[in-house]
């Protein structure tokens, strides 16, 4: 597969884009002016490069909380985000009635998601059966944890997806830990990718911190969806090297030096050298794009901050439709 | 004497249980190393070891049915559930298998087993982090469902529930985890499942509550008997089975009864006390029973202002008593 100069360089940017945005969502944390954050930092080479597999805007999208870098991809802009941190008035995805990280985005084709794990991956599979019984050349593409798929939720869609050649993908990321649960806890195989076997769909277990093998993999995927040949079942390996969220405190269950050895292999830092390696980022390109991901992360938080709170009259609904 | 916090006294219950009995062991999710994420656990995976401490797959269904399992072979588990919210996955486990175990099978099997979960708002959990799940299980006979609103009756009504043979669905105030602190003696006690406590005797008027609104009514008792309004106050404890006889007396000594809970008002179980008083206490009444509830909305919303609007708190308990006491 060939990826053009300036593909790469979008894909880094959007990965730039996440990351900076993330960290100021920590440093609001610390500061006390939001209650809640759940970080994609460590992820965003895997959700940028399942996002660029897609029609982004024509596919559908089941997401997790974990999926800030991907939800950018789709079109979310930092401001919305922003609002959502706060609970702020315009937020889009619940009107702040969620979380922070709790998506949903009509105008993507991204549905609204909750938090109990794995209920998304059902959906998913009626958005691709839905597809396919309309004869659409789309395909739907869900995200989970390699913990969440320890619920029965998981393998039913999965199923679903495959007794039905459905074009499904589910992108898991795998990031050793559910909380504080390591994979060892939750599934006695190696790769959840193996399982993809017993469904009777393709398997496919990928370096989630090298953004164009992800990036391959999904693309490939989607082709076979489209093409009517099934489901696949992706899994990204990846790390988190922060906490599980602003509530967590992960030194109870990891130790720092095998967080240390993970950063080490960042997926921004590996994919800059890469890019530096190949003569496609200069330093010129390089600091232009940090400052727009900088700038971008202020502008994002200065207008939530002035933002409304919503009216109180949005809790009360209305509850039907 | 010494005075601890509503989870302290949940974490000693369940010390002193495991040690006491070899059958007893914990599962659930993230309760082992990281003793939980509100820390009910802490220390226990250290004193006890993974046999006993056991960090469950992420799968709420398996949670309660392994324990099922478990505890037809004769063990003691307590299941954890990390959210209320998270428990719908393990309904048909809790609802289908627990609960109706002894009577289908007439007697010849039983569910020793506790079901913990931290339930309620007021913590900016949004939807899916403060619900109030009590009334799903206080509709099903076979189960017992107990909420503590204090440190004494939450480490005494665990230990019971914990010896107690049939299925106990074990609801915490999340957001009194820290809040509430209280007093409880050193040695061994317990509190028996079953009976309700009046926690603050008054003439005017009788509120029902349980958790943290039970809390929550505690202060606003104190602040209408400013105004002179004598509030009695019954904390329900066990919902299921429902001690009847407490709340009758209560209600024919005030003459007018009000229901607090933070679920939501419809189908909620304040609608059950009402019933019970209009059934039994009927010419007592010199007002209409009155329900304070979480309005019918689908659950708390995440946004501060919407969250206050959705939960009840003292203020607003304190005006549904004052309007009562002058009806
Ligand atoms: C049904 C359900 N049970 C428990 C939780 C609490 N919870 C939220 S995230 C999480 C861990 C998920 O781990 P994983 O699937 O590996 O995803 P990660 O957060 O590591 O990306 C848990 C236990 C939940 N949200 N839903
Ligand atoms: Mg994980």
């Amino acid at each position: 597969m060939e990826w053009t100069k300036e593909l790469q360089l979008e894909m880094y940017l959007q990965m730039l884009r996440s990351r900076r945005l993330d960290e100021r969502s920590w440093v609001l944390h610390r500061q006390g002016k939001i209650a809640f954050h759940i970080s994609a930092i460590g992820h965003e080479a895997t959700q940028v490069g399942a996002a660029y597999g897609l029609r982004r805007g024509h596919d559908w999208v089941a997401p997790y909380y974990r999926d800030l870098a991907l939800m950018l991809c789709l079109g979310l802009t930092p401001r919305e985000f922003a609002l959502g941190l706060f609970g702020k008035s315009g937020e889009p995805s619940s009107l702040a009635r969620q979380m922070p990280s709790h998506w949903g985005l009509k105008r993507a084709n991204v549905i609204s998601t909750s938090s109990p794990v794995a209920t998304q991956v059902s959906h998913a599979a009626g958005l691709a059966l839905a597809i396919k019984l309309r004869g659409d050349d789309r395909v739907a593409l869900t995200t989970i944890g390699e913990g969440s798929t320890s619920q029965g939720e998981w393998y039913e869609g999965l199923n679903w997806a495959a007794v039905h050649r459905l074009p499904f993908i589910c992108v898991v990321q795998n990031n050793t830990y559910a909380i504080s649960v390591p994979q060892k806890l939750q599934m006695a195989v190696p790769n959840v990718a193996d399982r993809a076997a017993a469904f009777g769909m393709t398997g496919v277990v990928v370096d989630g911190n090298d953004v164009l093998a992800v990036h391959r993999a999904v693309k490939e995927a989607a082709d076979r969806a489209r093409r009517g040949d099934g489901p696949t079942l992706v899994e990204a390996k990846t790390y988190r090297p922060v906490p599980h969220s602003s509530d967590d405190d992960d030194r109870s269950y990891r130790t720092r030096e095998e967080v240390e050895e993970w950063k080490k292999r960042d997926p921004i830092s590996l994919f800059k050298s890469y890019l530096e390696m190949q003569g496609i980022l200069t330093n010129t390109i390089s600091e232009e794009m940090e400052s727009h991901a900088m700038a971008e992360a202020d502008d994002a938080v200065k207008f939530a901050e002035e933002a409304p709170y919503p009216d109180v009259e949005v809790a009360k609904g209305p509850v039907y439709a | 004497m010494a005075e601890v916090t509503l989870i302290e006294a949940i974490r000693q219950a369940m010390d002193e249980e495991l040690a006491r009995d070899d059958r007893v062991f914990i599962t659930g999710e993230d309760v082992g190393p990281r003793g939980g994420v509100f820390r009910a656990t802490l220390g226990l995976f250290d004193k006890y070891g993974p046999q006993r401490i056991i960090d469950s797959p992420l799968a709420e269904l398996s949670i309660v049915g392994v324990g099922i399992g478990a505890a037809l072979y004769g063990l003691r588990p307590i299941c954890e559930i990390q959210f209320a919210d998270f428990i719908h996955p393990a309904f048909n486990q809790i609802v289908s298998e627990a609960a109706k175990m002894y009577y289908r099978s007439g007697g010849e099997w039983t569910v020793p087993m506790v079901i913990r979960a931290p339930y309620g708002g007021g913590i900016g959990g949004g939807l899916y982090h403060s619900q109030s799940v009590e009334a799903f299980f206080t509709h099903v006979p076979g189960l017992k469902v107990v909420i503590p609103s204090n440190p004494y009756d939450a480490k005494g009504l665990l230990k019971s529930a914990v010896r107690d043979p049939n299925p106990v669905m074990f609801f915490e105030p999340k957001k009194g985890y820290r809040l509430i602190k209280g007093e409880i003696p050193d040695g061994e006690y317990t509190v028996p499942i079953g009976p309700a406590n009046v926690s603050r005797a008054g003439n005017d008027l009788s509120v029902f509550a349980y958790g943290i609104m039970h809390y929550y009514t505690l202060q606003a008792a104190e602040m209408v008997a400013a105004e002179g309004i004598s509030a009695e106050v019954v904390d329900l404890r066990t919902l299921l089975p429902v001690d009847k006889e407490t709340i009758i007396a209560s209600v024919k000594k005030t003459g007018k009864a009000l229901i607090v809970h933070e679920d939501n008002l419809t189908g909620g179980y304040g609608a059950e006390v009402a019933a019970i008083i209009a059934e039994e206490a009927f010419t007592a009444l010199d007002a209409p029973v009155k329900r304070l509830a979480a309005p019918d909305v689908p659950a708390a919303p995440f946004s501060h202002p919407m969250q206050d609007w959705f939960m009840p708190n003292p203020q607003k308990i304190a005006a549904a008593m004052r309007e009562l006491a002058n009806y």
